[in-house]
């Protein structure tokens, strides 16, 4: 069940800052209304996972870990390898954080990632099966938080791809009796798209990019739009107990799509 | 293994028979249930989902209460025969999420701060599901809320679109949401000029994005006027039975 969420109430003196700086085009961490914060991303820092990136958004830090397992296809999708998003709010990230099951809030950003790239077809997934309709590769991708500094989506959603993107696929051979056994060697994971989510906040009428969490826990509402290779649209949400009029979603999806770009440009050149 | 089938004809009629931009045939009914303080039922093609709110009341557990409002709390919830395979009735990932985000659609028309330390209950089950079942759920759920007598600023619609075969359809069914390119659900608030839920997955390029959201707030306000005839006619039937035993009397 879902309810109203408790949110730590920012100091007045912060917030009453945070909203006259608004007014005025700046942000409490000096940024301007449509800035991002530095993006850094290392990948391979997991030997043992197939895949494996960190990306910092500023102070937020995410680990992606991707591992590839064998396993049955989905019934309905007898020939196509399978694709598991899972996030983890580790307590470590955040005081807010407790151990335990996954909430909405984490189920929520798993959703928004796997929608990202199942849509965009980022992973081919028709190139995954091993033994048709009975043994296919399954892609794991766990979402581990470590610091929680706002726009977890983003982090999260720029760490899949390039875990992904540095990711080996185990190759098997089919033997005689028409068993799979796993080799020594590796291939690329086959990768076909680079969708990347921007992620926007509504503070009193203001829309900011990239928010940070004290303006996260001000927002009214977020929206996070995932734009692929070829400028297309391929998953959207909108999170909070906010609204947005038509006229602010549509110039939200302007700014979120040129962000995307700039940051395929930046750091996924070879996805231009 | 699936059949290859064309979800649009030469005609340009879906699966179902209608045009590209029309709705599901809509029924709704409020004040069904009598335990609850605010109930409503709707269907919505295939969709049927009745719902039931409980409160303003207090606030259970003590520690999740807000100070300055009323928390509101939300449940999406598949029945196990609801679907064309049987659903666990454990929820799933998927209904955590709409939990979430129908929650976030109904509570910006709530006046929770007229109802501080207290609690709204919305229940939502799903008997039957057809694509679009979350859209139905918030049109039924802010019927179910205004039935409850609990001050709204104004009812929210549901309403989907979709992209099959390359073209946009509003309020896609089951089969075109399965086997279509995209799925849109969007929630309007009409007297605001507000979305408060907005979701999709697939693949739109901007002039379709921007298509799709008009087709979907116009649906809205079709859903709008029906929703508010159902409540209507609610009240004229209470002032019916209450003109009736006036004359029984004399």
């Amino acid at each position: 069940m879902s309810i109203t969420p408790q949110i730590e109430p920012l100091a007045k003196i912060k917030s009453k800052r945070m909203i006259k700086l608004l007014t005025s085009g700046k942000r409490l961490d000096g940024r301007g209304l449509l800035d991002y914060r530095k993006i850094e991303i290392k990948n391979g820092v997991i030997e043992k996972a197939e895949g494996s990136a960190l990306v910092s958004l500023g102070e937020t830090k995410v680990l992606v870990g991707v591992k590839i397992e064998t396993g049955s296809p989905y019934p309905d999708l007898p020939n196509q390898g399978a694709l598991t998003v899972n996030a983890e709010f580790v307590p470590l990230a955040h005081r807010y954080f407790e151990p335990g099951p996954p909430d909405e809030n984490s189920i929520e950003l798993a959703r928004i990632v796997d929608r990202g790239i199942r849509e965009s077809g980022a992973i081919n997934m028709e190139s995954l099966v091993i033994i048709p309709g009975r043994l296919v590769d399954v892609v794991f991708v766990d979402i581990y938080i470590l610091n929680h500094d706002g726009n977890l989506i983003d982090a999260s959603g720029i760490a899949a791809i390039s875990a992904l993107l540095n990711s080996k696929l185990p190759v098997y051979r089919v033997n005689e009796s028409g068993e799979a056994e796993k080799t020594e060697e590796y291939n690329p994971l086959p990768i076909r798209d680079c969708p990347i989510p921007v992620t926007l906040a509504k503070i009193n009428d203001k829309i900011v990019l990239d928010p940070s969490l004290d303006e996260e826990n001000t927002a009214s509402a977020k929206l996070t739009m995932t734009f692929t290779k070829d400028g297309k649209i391929c998953a959207i949400q909108k999170s909070g107990i906010g609204t947005f009029t038509l006229q602010e979603v549509i110039e939200a999806q302007k700014i979120a799509r040129e962000k995307a770009n700039e940051i395929r440009k930046n750091f996924f050149r070879e996805w231009i | 293994m699936v059949t290859v089938q064309k979800l649009i004809n030469e005609e340009g009629l879906r699966v179902d028979g209608r045009r590209l931009d029309e709705l599901r045939p809509i029924r709704m009914e409020v004040g069904l249930l009598a335990n609850a303080d605010g109930s409503a039922y709707i269907e919505h093609g295939k969709n049927k989902i009745i719902v039931a709110v409980y409160g303003p009341k207090e606030a259970q557990p003590k520690h999740v209460s807000l100070h300055d409002r009323a928390v509101v709390r939300c449940r999406y919830h598949m029945a196990p025969f609801s679907t064309d395979e049987r659903k666990s009735p454990a929820p799933s990932r998927r209904e955590i999420e709409i939990s979430k985000v129908v929650r976030e659609a109904l509570e910006p028309v709530i006046f929770t701060e007229y109802f501080p330390r207290s609690m709204i209950d919305i229940f939502i089950e799903v008997l039957q599901s057809d694509g679009g079942s979350r859209c139905a759920a918030i049109t039924a759920s802010s019927l179910a809320l205004a039935d409850a007598g609990i001050p709204l600023r104004d009812l929210v619609v549901g309403c989907a679109v979709g992209k099959v075969e390359g073209k946009l359809v509003l309020d896609p069914s089951d089969i075109e949401d399965k086997l279509g390119e995209a799925d849109m659900p969007i929630a309007f608030i009409p007297v605001l000029g507000k979305i408060s839920l907005l979701q999709m997955d697939g693949m739109f390029t901007e002039e379709e994005f921007i298509k799709a959201l008009n087709m979907a707030k116009e649906a809205c306000m079709k859903i709008y006027a029906l929703q508010k005839q159902t409540l209507k006619e609610k009240y004229l039937q209470v002032e019916k039975e209450v003109r009736e035993s006036l004359t029984l009397k004399e």
